[in-house]
């Protein structure tokens, strides 16, 4: 599903130029559940970014369900996202004056998907992630868990190849933490690939397979035996 | 293009909009208050501009006074101060010397310039009333309405000196009652009896006739007072494309070679030039439009210039909403698209409504001063003026967007996320 072969990444800060990625090399197969680690500046944000194709690497390939992912402008860069990709971030990054399923509805939209249909689908998500009473709020009515499963709803909604969630337990408590984890894992059993940055130890052993980034490579890259999140819950 | 018509867009829109109230409706206060001035000054203007109209329609708007009165300076033997006195013979030749004239006709007139009004009587009812001698042809010069089954002096009037006349409204309601038709009856004035074929309706135009006037014929005029060949004063009516003030110079110069006046003599012939003064007056109604005109325009374009500001804030504001949409799969020109249709439509929403609350004062002011003597009528704007102020609103608004939508996708959708 996602194939990176020699990746660089630098970032100019004034006259120095800081190298960041430092030539990574991983595939992830379909139906994964990936966890990249690492401590902050070891570079798994980056990865994620280029893999997102919100950030292009300097160098090295990267191919998506066999489509090489290389020089793309900013028009097919929001297509491709719209396509392949689902995005949950930390901060939720909800939009304030739309209600949850509004939310969820976004990325259809962009598919040039009607209303209707749209709201249908919607709603089918956010049944999914068990918000179906909390479709018409706000997010500012919602708590912090309700509004990462609306998130994970909406990065649900276009039915991407590979959903990327970018310290998605990061801003919530453990108890939640878990919920949100389990509903990951329920979306990863129904064959979804998803990739998962992180920097919790607990987080990260509940995916399939670790990625240990440091300092811009790869320092480890190991099989765990998942550890269920329902049980905490 | 096809985005425009489609209903998923503009639900999108309406959704952005609606839900930012404040926003919105600050936005929209700013380009409303420009038309609304905009509308507001420029209809007034053209009322300002038909009231000017109306008023002048009763008179030739290039017609002209002109009376004698007495030399300054001495010339060919005369000496300084003799009294003037303009004669019918003075007619044909002002007629034949000077093209410019259209029509001319001669008037006298008693109980107007300080001597005593004529007495008036029918039976039992009297009073006293200026009388004014005059040809048909003073109705082309200065309209006179006449009531219906009456008619104003004709040639024939004149040819036999017949003893008719018109009377004015006021005189009608003094002297008959209500329900008397004045219409073939006789009245006397000044001992004579003249049968009325007229009452004339009064309309204020300037000038010093009043709703009593009575027109009797010149010839007959003669006869009754005695006048012989003098001539009160004259009004003249210029061709419309003359220039009215040189033909009022070339008059006075005509009758001072006939008189033997001095030709630099500035006070031996008084003239009143209508044509100037109503010229002075629409040029200050025009300057009012034009005035009215690039006022408003500068209104709306601050109004608009307000509309990109708040929506430049805005998409600061936005920054992160506009950074996820596009990590959803918004282009950049979607979302330029989505900003840019945000500001047209609320400066054709807020032109709209600046539009119709600009015609609903027009039309209030308009049914306040209805009637009243204030020059000031039928203010309209000009169809082509509303659709061009709609118009340059669009182009303005579609401008003025470009502006902020440029700026929200200048910044990466990574930049955009990660700002908190």
């Amino acid at each position: 599903m996602i194939e990176i072969k020699d990746l660089h990444k630098s970032y100019k800060m004034g006259s120095n130029s800081l190298h960041v990625l430092k030539g990574i090399n991983f595939t992830a197969e379909s139906g994964e559940l990936v966890a990249i680690m690492g401590s902050s500046g070891s570079g798994k944000s980056t990865l994620l970014n280029i893999l997102g194709m919100l950030d292009e690497a300097d160098s090295g390939d990267y191919t998506l369900d066999g489509v090489p992912i290389k020089n793309l402008n900013e028009t097919k860069a929001a297509k491709y996202r719209n396509k392949f990709l689902g995005f949950i971030f930390q901060s939720f990054n909800l939009i304030n004056y739309k209600s949850a399923m509004e939310n969820v509805a976004l990325p259809l939209y962009y598919q040039k998907i009607p209303r209707k249909e749209r709201q249908e689908r919607a709603m089918k998500y956010l049944e999914q992630v068990g918000l179906k009473e909390w479709a018409h709020h706000l997010p500012s009515e919602l708590s912090g868990g309700q509004k990462q499963r609306v998130a994970i709803a909406r990065a649900m909604a276009a039915e991407p190849k590979v959903l990327l969630a970018d310290e998605p337990t990061g801003a919530l408590d453990s108890t939640t933490s878990y919920e949100v984890m389990d509903l990951i894992q329920k979306i990863n059993d129904e064959g979804n690939t998803i990739l998962v940055v992180t920097h919790e130890d607990d987080i990260a052993h509940m995916c399939k397979r670790i990625i240990h980034l440091k300092d811009g490579v790869i320092e480890k890259d190991e099989k765990v035996t998942q550890v269920r999140a329902s049980q905490y819950v | 293009m096809n985005f425009i018509f489609d209903k998923n867009t503009w639900q999108e829109i309406f959704g952005s909009i609606g839900k930012n109230k404040t926003r919105t409706v600050i936005t929209i206060i700013g380009v409303l208050w420009g038309i609304f001035i905009y509308i507001a000054l420029s209809g007034s203007a053209k009322g300002l501009d038909n009231g000017f109209e109306k008023a002048f329609e009763t008179v030739a708007m290039n017609s002209m006074f002109v009376w004698a009165q007495s030399t300054s300076m001495p010339y060919e033997g005369f000496k300084t101060g003799r009294q003037l006195q303009l004669k019918m013979g003075d007619v044909s030749v002002l007629e034949n010397r000077v093209p410019a004239i259209q029509n001319i006709a001669p008037r006298n007139a008693k109980g107007v310039f300080g001597d005593e009004p004529a007495l008036v009587v029918n039976g039992q009812k009297s009073g006293n009333y200026a009388i004014y001698g005059d040809y048909p042809v003073f109705t082309k010069i200065a309209t006179k309405k006449i009531y219906d089954g009456g008619r104003f002096i004709n040639d024939d009037d004149i040819e036999q000196s017949r003893k008719v006349c018109v009377i004015g409204e006021r005189t009608q309601s003094e002297l008959f009652d209500k329900d008397e038709d004045p219409i073939g009856a006789y009245i006397r004035v000044d001992d004579i009896y003249f049968q009325i074929v007229g009452v004339h309706k009064f309309t204020p135009g300037g000038g010093f006739e009043t709703d009593s006037d009575i027109f009797i014929p010149f010839t007959t005029f003669r006869k009754l007072y005695n006048t012989g060949d003098n001539v009160g004063w004259l009004t003249i009516a210029a061709y419309d494309d003359a220039d009215v003030v040189q033909a009022e110079t070339d008059v006075k110069s005509v009758l001072k070679s006939i008189h033997r006046v001095d030709p630099e003599d500035e006070r031996a012939f008084g003239s009143f030039n209508l044509g100037e003064v109503f010229n002075r007056i629409m040029g200050f109604a025009k300057g009012m439009t034009f005035l009215s005109l690039v006022v408003g325009i500068a209104t709306i374009l601050a109004g608009v210039i307000g509309i990109g500001n708040i929506l430049l804030i805005s998409v600061k504001e936005r920054t992160k909403e506009l950074g996820v949409r596009r990590a959803l799969g918004a282009t950049p020109n979607e979302v330029k698209s989505q900003i840019i249709l945000e500001s047209v439509f609320l400066t054709v929403i807020a032109g709209i409504m600046g539009i119709i609350l600009g015609a609903a004062t027009l039309s209030l002011i308009n049914s306040i001063t209805e009637g009243g003597d204030f020059p000031y009528a039928n203010p309209t704007v000009p169809i082509p003026y509303v659709l061009g102020a709609l118009v340059i609103m669009v182009v303005l608004g579609t401008l003025i967007g470009l502006i902020p939508a440029q700026r929200a996708v200048s910044i990466k959708p990574i930049d955009a996320l990660r700002e908190e």
